[in-house]
């Protein structure tokens, strides 16, 4: 068996990847991590415990807030770790196709103190629309302001822009402006480890002691719900993080499997461009990660699905992934058919 | 300051703690008698060779790591269903049942109590045995159940207590939820004889109630995974459609693997197939889908041939081991001029022993032999060694006496 909290290299070097080497909470010993069955695990895990800790012993009438929209799951994750208040914030502007920054900002003024607000690190999914630098020091400014509490997913990094600090960015950011947080990360992604389960939630407290506390009651917590975690993939996580070489190799695949995802962007945009498909294209391009947000409506979806065989969200959402050089000209052909046949 | 000043410091695991402290202590005779996890007689970590074998395979096919459906490994939970059932269960063939992959036992329970209290209406009522694996008290309390007890060991014979368990059975609310231990209880080792399990089914069908059953050891506790597996059996024979949680860790030494499965009973193949859809949307709000690779190691167990025959071996193998270990416990504290009876040692089956020995007499053994156990005087015999044993009855006599 593992520890109830994890394997300690895998548990002390996932949250280094998140925070940075040179991080300021982790120099001052205040950080603690908790490894989980992925990312879904270590959100619900980290809800749980707000659930039961954050703003009093029960905070299942604490609002939380997430984008809209988002990955449906976040939904599921704090309804069934008892939150009774679950808000949407602004986020996606269909018409401009981009970040409703305002709206962000408004529904935070607006949201009660001590509110609960789920940020996506980067690679926002669905709309792969994430804040820039200076967006993210006016939502930060906000939060403080507001007493307001940032739980991080962290599901991509590395995978968005292909550099693991830029990535992280926000995250940092949020730590060097001395916020507590929660920061749930996956490797299912960026490692390829999807079936192994692996994932970490790191906490960022003011203290160690504070810290300290924190993780025992988490301990309570996972001790319920799975025991103790899977060490294969942890294994697998820890030894590539803490060997030079394969770090440096790691690196390097995820900024291959990164740069395909552009190119598959910019491949299809210029398609797109290129047979006048109506409507403008370069949201494609301007988003990032392994999502885009066509802006296909549901009935041009179902015409992908039914007439075409390609299968995607009713959201329109697209995995960039599963584009190829071979399948460009038939998915740009077909996007191409559905938005000049169906309105 | 900070948000979680007022977050309180939580107590040690009371089992995982015991581990934890062991591993402090610098006495070269110390031992580790506390979680229940198997150990060859050199006191090492054993893995089977099947499990070996089954990893070389998954190795050499270079598999993808794609995830797994929600509901898991599909030929690993049939094999489960299967394993427990028996091949020949009317319930299996005609796929009146839903088995899910869990994260060993500990998640498979979880599913189940989640899945319970948003289903199961007509009770909030969870009954464990007195005692039972401390683990399962939390485990349905954070599922949002309440937990009741009902008579089961008797601490003056170290045995089942028989007449006062089927008395407080027949006292419970019908329709209340029922926990039964499949085999090898735990912590005391104790479980009932099949005939007394033929009274417990008629008793819980009488009372209407729903039967939960926990197995964690199919296999360790007599060596026969069919043996173990009788009492589950018998109760679905009598028409009586139980929830089942099982766990790998400990019969095939999949421990840090997770490998469990969570089944339930159905009326029919259309009502398994609804049960499944709510068992999986409990699922993906938890932890999206499960790990693959113990599950990937128990099926290809379970569903080659040879390796399957190779696996019961080796289980018979721990299962005469740890009976041997108990034999030698009770020859030993004989020859250290114990007067006490120790024959519950023997008559107990399973990887856990209740000595009978109280708080501050296991306080005693911790700190003055570095021999570590629960507060409740449970000793995994898993730990005991040929090499040790006769240090651990020594102690136990020093504290006894």
């Amino acid at each position: 068996y593992l520890p109830i909290l994890g394997l300690p290299e895998f548990r002390a070097n996932a949250s280094r990847i998140a925070l940075g080497d040179d991080s300021p909470a982790i120099k001052e010993n205040r950080i603690g991590s908790v490894q989980s069955l992925g990312g879904t695990g270590a959100l619900r895990i980290g809800a749980e415990f707000l659930r039961r800790w954050y703003n009093g012993n029960n905070n299942t009438a604490t609002p939380v807030y997430i984008s809209a929209p988002s990955w449906e799951n976040h939904n599921s994750v704090f309804v069934d770790a008892g939150f009774k208040d679950i808000r949407t914030y602004h986020y996606w502007d269909a018409a401009k196709r981009g970040l409703d920054l305002q709206g962000l900002l408004g529904d935070m003024e607006k949201a009660p103190e001590f509110s609960i607000f789920i940020l996506h690190a980067c690679a926002h999914n669905p709309t792969g629309t994430d804040p820039t630098p200076d967006q993210w020091k006016q939502i930060a400014a906000v939060m403080k302001r507001r007493f307001l509490f940032p739980f991080f997913d962290s599901a991509y990094q590395g995978f968005a822009s292909g550099s693991l600090d830029k990535d992280a960015w926000a995250v940092r950011y949020f730590v060097s402006e001395g916020f507590e947080l929660f920061c749930a990360q996956s490797f299912s992604k960026n490692f390829g480890l999807y079936n192994e389960r692996v994932g970490n939630l790191t906490v960022v407290g003011k203290d160690a002691d504070n810290v300290q506390r924190v993780l025992s009651q988490m301990e309570k917590i996972v001790r319920t719900t799975w025991s103790n975690p899977p060490s294969q993939g942890a294994r697998i996580v820890a030894t590539t993080l803490s060997s030079p070489q394969l770090f440096a190799e790691w690196k390097d695949n995820v900024k291959t499997m990164a740069d395909r995802v552009l190119l598959m962007r910019s491949e299809l945009r210029s398609r797109l461009e290129s047979l006048g498909t109506p409507g403008t294209w370069n949201h494609i391009t301007e988003q990032i990660g392994m999502f885009s947000f066509t802006g296909l409506n549901p009935k041009q979806v179902e015409y992908m699905i039914k007439e075409k065989h390609i299968y995607l969200m009713a959201s329109g959402r697209i995995n960039m992934c599963g584009l190829t050089t071979k399948n460009l000209d038939y998915v740009a052909k077909s996007i191409h058919e559905a938005v000049t046949k169906i309105q | 300051s900070s948000w979680w000043s007022h977050v309180e410091m939580g107590p040690p695991d009371p089992i995982l703690g015991v581990t934890e402290a062991f591993k402090r202590d610098t006495n070269s005779k110390k031992m580790n008698l506390g979680v229940g996890a198997y150990r060859d007689d050199n006191g090492k970590p054993y893995v089977l060779s099947c499990v070996r074998k089954a990893e070389a395979m998954i190795a050499s096919k270079k598999m993808d790591k794609e995830y797994l459906p929600i509901a898991g490994l599909v030929d690993f939970t049939r094999a489960s269903a299967e394993l427990a059932l028996g091949e020949n269960s009317e319930a299996f063939k005609s796929s009146r049942y839903v088995t899910v992959q869990g994260i060993s036992g500990t998640g498979s329970l979880r599913i189940g109590a989640n899945f319970l209290q948003r289903f199961f209406k007509s009770s909030r009522d969870v009954y464990l045995p007195k005692p039972s694996w401390g683990n399962h008290t939390p485990i349905f309390r954070d599922a949002g159940l309440q937990l009741q007890a009902y008579r089961y060991y008797d601490p003056k014979t170290c045995s089942l207590d028989f007449s006062g368990a089927m008395d407080d059975i027949s006292k419970i609310p019908e329709k209340s939820i029922i926990l039964l231990h499949a085999c090898a209880h735990n912590p005391t080792g104790v479980d009932p004889r099949q005939e007394q399990w033929k009274e417990i089914a008629a008793l819980v069908k009488k009372r209407n109630l729903l039967v939960y059953f926990d197995m964690a050891y199919q296999g360790f506790a007599s060596g026969d995974i069919n043996r173990d597996a009788w009492a589950v059996r018998y109760f679905i024979e009598q028409g009586i459609n139980l929830v089942l949680s099982q766990s790998y860790a400990k019969n095939m030494g999949l421990y840090g693997e997770r490998a469990g499965a969570f089944t339930v009973i159905c009326s029919d193949a259309e009502e398994a197939k609804r049960v499944e859809s709510q068992l999986k949307i409990l699922i993906r709000p938890m932890y999206s889908n499960p790990p693959l690779n113990g599950a990937r190691i128990a099926s290809i167990i379970l569903n080659t041939p040879d390796l399957r025959e190779e696996w019961l071996t080796e289980v018979k193998g721990m299962a005469n081991r740890i009976i041997s270990m108990r034999t030698q416990l009770v020859s030993n504290l004989k020859k250290e001029g114990s007067s006490h009876n120790w024959q519950h040692i023997t008559d107990q089956i399973g990887m856990f022993c209740f000595t009978g020995l109280k708080p501050e007499q296991v306080e005693r053994l911790i700190k003055e032999f570095s021999i570590y156990m629960t507060k409740d005087g449970r000793i995994s015999v898993a730990g005991v060694t040929s090499g040790n044993v006769g240090y651990l009855a020594h102690a136990i006599h020093q504290v006894t006496k």
